[in-house]
């Protein structure tokens, strides 16, 4: 099972998905209508890393968070 | 309430240099307290940047979401960086509600020489608008409103869009 988590202003609860890639995951995602604001600009954390490519696999007990636009200070 | 009571504070190889903080930030102590722990530590440049918020567009105040595992990482990138130039990087930063006046956000580097440190702290604070996973909402009629429009894409942002 993968956690999936929406952070900051994404008003979203965790999901837990049987998983295995970022590609499968990108494919449930895009058919979430809550999410359509949020695919095209949010970062993707892999167990708190960033990642660039949904050539990712993903492996039971990982972590997935989504992180939009943000702006400190 | 004092803010001292509410502080919580992150430790960075042992060293008090990334600090988060429930609400508005204690400026005066802030840089006293950093000033003092380096008194000794043979630095000519302390640059400190306070990020104050702004009466404008009618807001209250503004208020602050940190997301702290991915934080901590950047922040230990830079003070990698900031140490293989000599230099350290030290930062306070608000979580929750900071009203108009007050300061959420502090940065300040040390280094031996002035040039180091006036170069590390622009670059620093730039890096920490488009990178650090903080997420700003105005506080307008008590209620908490997301400041897309003034916020930045992460870099690699847009992956799980891409359709196939």
């Amino acid at each position: 099972m993968v956690r999936v988590d929406f952070l900051g202003p994404i008003q979203k609860a965790p999901l837990e998905l049987e998983i295995t890639n970022l590609s499968e995951l990108a494919l449930i995602l895009q058919k979430d209508t809550e999410l359509s604001q949020w695919l095209s600009n949010s970062a993707v954390a892999l167990n708190d890393t960033l990642v660039n490519s949904l050539d990712v696999a993903l492996k039971d007990g990982d972590r997935i968070s989504l992180l939009p636009p943000v702006c400190g200070g | 309430m004092g803010i001292e009571s509410l502080y919580s504070l992150q430790f960075v190889e042992a060293e008090k240099v990334l600090s988060l903080y429930d609400g508005a930030l204690n400026v005066p102590k802030i840089l006293q307290d950093w000033y003092e722990e380096e008194a000794k530590s043979n630095y000519g440049a302390y640059i400190p940047f306070v990020g104050t918020v702004r009466d404008e567009d009618g807001i209250e105040g503004l208020s602050f979401d940190i997301y702290e595992p991915i934080l901590e990482s950047w922040f230990k990138t830079w003070q990698t960086k900031a140490k293989e130039s000599g230099a350290i990087i030290k930062m306070a930063h608000s979580r929750g509600d900071v009203l108009l006046h007050e300061s959420s956000y502090i940065a300040a580097v040390f280094s031996p020489k002035r040039r180091v440190a006036l170069e590390f702290i622009e670059k620093f604070v730039e890096d920490f608008k488009a990178s650090a996973p903080i997420w700003k909402y105005d506080l307008r009629d008590g209620a908490r409103i997301y400041a897309l429009s003034r916020s930045t894409a992460i870099q690699g942002s847009g992956i799980l869009g891409v359709k196939n």
